[in-house]
């Protein structure tokens, strides 16, 4: 028994080892290209770890030079984050109530798989004709516009993830909250809610994560550091014709720290939290 | 799930407010006009646009490079959403047994989800890079190719290597959704199965996949319709070559729009597209409700 | 008295009325590139200086890479006065922006002295149907680049004048031992891709139309891409070519790994930084070849130029801002990362210090600049050769195929 076990145990670790390698091996690759020089990154045979750290390209990064290329990250940074958490809370709002009509009452799935049919639909469908409108109104390059356009994908996605999980919330509770008298949103607001409670924490993750990695509309509706994301600014880097890998492998470290952080505050609720209670879908 | 107050339909529909207020609100003006647009022969600058029915729906069936970039577009979802999916519980299963040092394991399987799909799309591009790339570093200087190659350039694997990019960064979100579900599966089911004598991959198939069956159908469903849509990440490592062997359809609606000005068409094409998605996933539904029926 | 009393009366009304007008701020949205040829710093600097000289007009720039300057064009066509006024547009695009009514026709606004005091070759970057839609304003085209070193090692006195030559130079390196791949292309399924086959067919004489029918498949047309197939087949070319872009061509040629590379200007002062590059004092470079009977040398054309977008509100300030932005003051002082369009900017030191080797070669280049094809359907046309092109540069088809079905398909094109 023991020595099935020991192999066991073994097999486990060998398997979480290669897992770990798989998963860290680019991210520090990615790490090792924004320390190294130009000229290092050309070597044949490759060089695993640069002679000498150059961490220059952090600082030029992250102080702050009026009109230089940490003016661009750090504003992009900050237009990413407001525009990520907006997004996500607004949707978060919006789907809460709308998950919970169409997990408590019946019918209007129509309307459900209406939203979900949309979310299929490709951005460039929707970009040129959105792209007139918020022109008229005077609303491009707006980190507000960006916003509502992001609803608008986070919706359908965040709504039918909480439809499920509150379908896996036991009715009886509800109830029994209903005949003591407690009104529509004392039900939700006290009972649904902290019962669901790990579910919504994972459901604002992704929602958080899809604003933030969001790339062609936000190429097109933003125009400069007012309201230019990360995403459009990485590209930025990577345009021209000076094109500098280690900047842009630095300023790619640096733009997955946030949604990083995030994650792990939420990953324990994301464990616990993806179905409470049953087993069925 | 029948509710208990169904007969309050204003409630219901009160509920729902707020979503429908933004998601009409906001596309319902595109929407119709991308349905319009593709019913006309609209193009940006140029004649005004002529009623054409159907005509542009035809054309698209039609056109041979929207047939190949719609197979192309079909075997990456597959392929990409199969190895996920594969991965994906092999890694949650993993994780979910006990051993030292699993949170911080658990920990790394945000990294390369939270990673921007741009910077991932870039640091694969550059890993991939045929003359001074890392990957061909560690293979040759491993021994396991003799000299440098190029990946992404070679129209019989460059699809692949987009690929492998592509399902580096998404698993760990089915994996994550597996460990999930997997909290919920009671540990007396596995008891009473093994007191049955079953074994490990019977224990596997008949208490944990359907214990899981759910939240994993959820997420097989969201990977499938975004691999599906993709565009990003082939603007950023290909865009669409080599020899047109990365080109997704979203990248023929683009082109049909940006490139060709030709707006009637590409709306056609993209209302094609969102349709066999749709036709993708109730195919899915479809196989998913039989084996409900027959659990 | 009284008489004159109104009419001073009325000349301070008019006055006050005039400089009320003066000080009602104009703002004018320009779309630019980002770091390529001029630097995002470079254009901001050049702008602040156009604001200083004119009062009452503030400039908003924004910067996009290559690739989103024509997307964005064509989103902000349909917003109407609230889009751009001036637009940085690619050499290629005159044809489809004029036709479809983008750009403003500026013909009578370009003085006629002007015209021959501007390269010839610049103006066609701007020309469409007889008429001028913008100013140029990045001069550029491909250049061949070699490495001193590696030649002398080869015993080779100069570099080469002919395609012919080039080939035979290469092999020679390539048998010596110097360097395993001599030649290195930017042959990825791009534009980029365009540029050096347009160039090989005009130095062959070839011709994308004849008589308005797709010549692609004959003459100096078929003879390029069989000249680029051969330079694979025979070792001589980097195979991962197919996978590069200009950047690429310019790591691979800094780092020592290359003999030959045709390159825009920029790559000149970038290979002597000796943060970049590993070859600091062995770059070399002249006009690309031309063909024996047929040219003396080849180039091709892959300037840039400014234009007033059609729904502009401010035309005037736009014409002014791009007038600034092109005249000789300004572009001399930044001549390092673009060269000036004006003849006589290359003669003043202030252009010639510390490149003079490439501004003697731009001067023999830019006037045999060869052009792409003017046609509003450009963009589909450049997709389609492209696809054909890179399919027999991979080996999946033949030349002759290849470029027949190409022919075939620009045939459908209107």
């Amino acid at each position: 028994m023991t020595h099935r076990k020991s192999l066991h145990t073994i097999f486990l670790y060998a398997a979480v080892l290669l897992f770990m390698v798989l998963t860290l091996a680019p991210l520090f690759w990615l790490f090792v290209m924004s320390v190294s020089d130009p000229v290092a990154l050309t070597s044949k045979p490759l060089q695993w770890w640069p002679e000498h750290l150059d961490f220059s390209r952090y600082e030029k990064l992250l102080s702050y030079k009026e009109g230089g290329v940490s003016e661009k990250f750090l504003r992009a940074l900050q237009n990413s984050l407001y525009v990520s958490v907006a997004a996500t809370t607004i949707s978060m709002a919006a789907a809460i109530p709308a998950a919970y009509s169409f997990s408590r009452y019946a019918g209007r799935q129509g309307v459900l798989y209406g939203t979900v049919a949309l979310y299929m639909l490709p951005s460039v469908a929707f970009v040129l004709p959105m792209y007139l409108i918020l022109s008229s109104l005077g609303m491009l390059n707006n980190a507000s516009s960006l916003i509502i356009v992001y609803c608008t994908i986070l919706l359908p996605f965040t709504t039918w993830m909480l439809k499920n999980n509150f379908d896996q919330v036991p009715l009886e509770i509800e109830q029994a909250a209903c005949i003591d008298g407690a009104s529509l949103l004392d039900v939700i607001g006290r009972i649904t809610l902290p019962l669901a409670l790990p579910a919504l924490g994972a459901t604002a993750l992704f929602a958080f994560l899809m604003a933030w990695d969001e790339f062609f509309y936000a190429l097109l509706y933003t125009n400069d550091i007012r309201a230019k994301t990360l995403p459009v600014t990485i590209a930025d880097f990577a345009a021209g014709r000076a094109t500098d890998y280690g900047l842009i492998s630095a300023v790619g470290i640096l733009a997955s720290i946030p949604p990083v952080m995030i994650g792990l505050l939420l990953q324990r609720t994301l464990v616990s939290g993806l179905t409470a209670g049953g087993t069925k879908g | 799930m029948v509710g208990f107050v169904d007969h309050k339909r204003g409630q219901a529909w009160g509920l729902l407010t707020p979503m429908l207020l933004i998601m009409v609100g906001v596309t319902a003006w595109p929407l119709v006009r991308t349905i319009w647009l593709s019913l006309t022969s609209a193009t940006i600058g140029g004649d005004p646009a002529q009623w054409v029915g159907l005509d542009n729906y035809l054309e698209a069936i039609v056109n041979k490079d929207f047939q190949k970039s719609l197979g192309r577009t079909l075997y990456f979802t597959v392929v990409s959403v199969g190895l996920e999916l594969v991965f994906g519980l092999m890694v949650g299963l993993m994780l979910n047994q006990p051993f030292k040092g699993r949170a911080v394991a658990r920990a790394l399987l945000v990294l390369p989800w939270a990673l921007p799909t741009v910077v991932n799309a870039m640091m694969w591009r550059l890993i991939d890079a045929p003359e001074y790339g890392a990957l061909n570093g560690l293979l040759f200087q491993s021994g396991l190719i003799d000299e440098y190659r190029s990946w992404l350039g070679d129209p019989s694997i460059a699809i692949e290597m987009v690929i492998l990019a592509d399902v580096w960064k998404n698993y760990p979100f089915v994996a994550l959704i597996v460990l999930a579900a997997l909290q919920t599966v009671p540990e007396d089911l596995y008891e009473a199965a093994r007191l049955d004598g079953a074994g490990p991959w019977t224990r596997f198939l008949n208490v944990t996949i359907p214990g899981i069956f759910g939240p994993l159908s959820v997420a097989v469903v969201l990977r499938t319709i975004e691999a599906f849509k993709m565009f990003d990440i082939v603007y950023v490592m290909t865009k669409g070559g080599p020899a047109d062997t990365t080109k997704p359809v979203s990248f023929v609606v683009y082109h049909e729009a940006f490139s060709y000005l030709r707006i009637g068409s590409a709306a056609a094409y993209a209302i094609l597209m969102a349709f066999l998605s749709a036709c993708l996933i109730a195919a899915y539904v479809f196989l998913l409700r039989k084996q409900e029926r027959r659990a | 008295m009284r008489k004159g009393k109104i009419v001073l009366v009325a000349a301070m009304i008019a006055g006050s009325m005039l400089s009320l007008s003066a000080r009602a701020e104009k703002t004018l949205s320009a779309l630019f590139m980002a770091q390529a040829a001029y630097s995002e710093d470079d254009v901001r600097a050049m702008t602040s200086e156009f604001e200083k000289t004119n009062p009452g007009v503030k400039v908003k720039l924004e910067f996009v890479p290559y690739d989103a300057l024509h997307d964005k064009i064509i989103a902000a066509h349909g917003a109407g006065g609230a889009g751009y006024d001036v637009v940085l547009f690619d050499v290629v695009w005159p044809a489809e922006f004029a036709s479809k009514g983008f750009l403003q026709d500026v013909t009578k606004r370009i003085a006629p002295t002007d015209v021959s005091k501007v390269f010839s070759g610049a103006w066609t970057t701007v020309a469409y149907k007889s008429k001028y839609w913008g100013m140029p304003w990045i001069l550029d085209t491909k250049f061949l680049y070699y490495n001193t070193e590696m030649l002398k090692k080869a015993g080779i006195a100069a570099p080469p004048k002919t395609w012919a030559e080039l080939e035979q130079q290469a092999k020679l390196i390539k048998e010596k031992g110097i360097v395993k791949y001599p030649l290195v292309w930017s042959w990825a399924q791009k534009e980029a891709m365009i540029c050096d086959y347009t160039m090989i067919s005009a130095a062959n004489g070839g011709k994308f139309f004849t008589d308005g029918k797709p010549s692609f498949h004959v003459g100096g047309s078929l003879d390029a891409v069989k000249y680029m197939k051969n330079s694979l087949d025979s070792g001589i070319t980097n195979p991962n070519s197919r996978e590069y872009e200009e950047e690429d061509v310019r790591k691979v040629f800094s780092n020592g790994d290359a003999a030959f590379a045709l390159n825009w200007g920029y790559m000149y002062n970038m290979a002597k930084d000796p943060k970049e590059s590993k070859v600091v004092g062995k770059v070399g470079m002249v006009s690309a070849p031309g063909v024996s009977g047929k040219s003396v040398a080849s180039a091709v054309n892959g300037s840039m130029g400014l234009g007033i977008t059609a729904k502009s509100a401010n035309t005037e300030e736009a014409w002014k801002y791009i007038q600034h932005m092109t005249a000789p003051a300004t572009q001399d002082k930044y001549a390092k990362l673009s060269l000036p369009i004006w003849k006589a900017s290359f003669n003043n030191p202030i252009v010639t210090q510390g490149q003079e080797e490439y501004v003697a070669t731009a001067a023999k280049s830019l006037p045999v600049m060869s052009a792409r094809p003017e046609t509003p359907s450009y963009q589909e046309l450049s997709s389609i050769l492209q696809k054909q092109l890179h399919s027999v540069l991979l080996g999946i088809s033949t030349p002759e195929a290849a470029l027949k079905t190409a022919s075939d398909a620009a045939a459908k094109l209107r």
